[in-house]
């Protein structure tokens, strides 16, 4: 019944998602940017609800999950109903959390882990524990420089490789990989 | 780092994503791994000798058709589960039609055939290295499967690691059955199903852990 309800709502809001995901993929910045605005809130309101014990994880999760659908928004299927691709991958990332939680848990004490007993505000918690920087630094030159220039700065592809001295393919290149890398880093196994 | 934050840097300079991604990864794996097969064939194998001439018997084309038909169910099992929120729908029922199909064939052939003739039917010349063999062919398209799907994002990992085994086991026979001697339908519907299992097998064992992203 509950699950019903929550299909229901986003379904009003679906067509008008998809729509921005559309246009985001054909190249429409600013659609893209509000369609991953919007679906930040859809992610934290998803999450929250399924990770009510431990609330503290909830923004690093839709963080996680945000860079995830990022990373593979070219496996949208353009006539897949868009909640469903978007769940799948919030749950897969929310599965993947929990195991490496329990992982976690039985080499270390669990009542080390404070984050269990803190009580979170359950309001507009945007802010995640990681720290974008220091992501960053893991990550080599050739994916860190080409991040930093075009997604913080937002300087073009030719501006960013005549800066490093990168070709233009290096500079794109980098830039995929390195926030697939930032995807493996935040999962832990880099 | 703020969530806001992230969704600007991940907007920005976002680019076009070229559409069909899923469909252009396997058609460059099948390119890549039925060549390698066939490769492996050639060299260690060679095609049948009497190739042209088992292409003109009618049982020759049904065993073709039952590789292919069965190859064609895994790719589409393979496309669904390399993407999120896609359910298998109907694509179990298309992998076990050609299945039914064959085993029904060779009920009737072993049904009518003489007692002292359905071991040789079962058996054939070549049932202890039939398995092996396409196993072995399947290696190269194994690996290109795996890769199509990295590239994609499978969430049901042991799933999809199955289905992995099963395109390439399938496609590795279809290269095989241009080697096999073999026509009876008994042989094609036990062997040659087993020898697509051994991938199978291995790509459910490892699945969650070669896929995982």
């Amino acid at each position: 019944m509950q699950r019903m309800q929550e299909t229901g709502r986003l379904n009003a809001g679906e067509e008008r998602l998809r729509n921005l995901l559309l246009l985001g993929l054909a190249g429409d910045e600013p659609a893209y940017h509000a369609f991953l605005q919007e679906l930040s809130a859809h992610l934290r309101a998803f999450l929250r609800k399924r990770l009510a014990r431990l609330p503290d994880e909830v923004e690093d999760l839709v963080q996680e999950s945000l860079l995830a659908i990022h990373n593979q928004r070219h496996t949208y299927d353009a006539g897949q109903p868009l909640t469903a691709w978007i769940h799948a991958i919030a749950k897969y990332k929310l599965v993947d959390l929990l195991r490496r939680r329990a992982r976690r848990d039985l080499l270390t004490d669990p009542l080390d882990d404070e984050s269990a007993f803190s009580s979170a505000s359950d309001t507009e918690a945007a802010d995640a524990r990681r720290d974008l920087g220091k992501l960053l630094e893991q990550l080599p030159e050739r994916q860190r420089l080409p991040i930093v220039h075009m997604k913080l700065e937002g300087l073009s592809v030719t501006q960013t490789a005549r800066l490093t001295g990168m070709s233009e393919s290096a500079v794109k290149v980098g830039v995929h990989r390195g926030l697939k890398a930032l995807a493996a880093i935040v999962r832990g196994d880099a | 780092m703020r969530t806001e934050d992230l969704v600007t840097m991940l907007a920005k300079g976002a680019g076009v994503v070229q559409p069909n991604q899923a469909a252009r990864r396997y058609a460059a794996a099948i390119a890549w791994g039925a060549s390698g097969a066939a490769l492996l064939m050639v060299i260690l194998l060679r095609p049948r000798p009497d190739l042209a001439a088992a292409m003109l018997l009618p049982m020759f084309w049904v065993k073709i058709a039952f590789v292919t038909s069965f190859a064609a169910a895994s790719l589409l099992a393979a496309l669904r589960l390399s993407r999120p929120g896609l359910s298998l729908a109907w694509v179990p029922g298309a992998l076990f039609a050609p299945l039914l199909a064959i085993w029904l064939l060779a009920t009737i052939v072993l049904a009518r055939a003489d007692a002292a003739q359905r071991a040789g039917l079962f058996f054939g010349d070549t049932w202890n290295s039939c398995p092996f063999l396409i196993a072995l062919l399947s290696a190269p398209m194994f690996v290109a499967v795996v890769w199509a799907m990295k590239g994609l994002a499978p969430t049901r990992l042991r799933l999809a690691g199955t289905a992995a085994g099963l395109l390439s086991g399938a496609v590795g026979t279809m290269v095989y059955s241009l080697h096999c001697p073999e026509m009876a339908a008994p042989f094609i519907a036990f062997w040659y199903l087993l020898g697509m299992l051994i991938p199978t097998a291995v790509g459910a064992l490892l699945g969650p852990r070669l896929l995982r992203w």
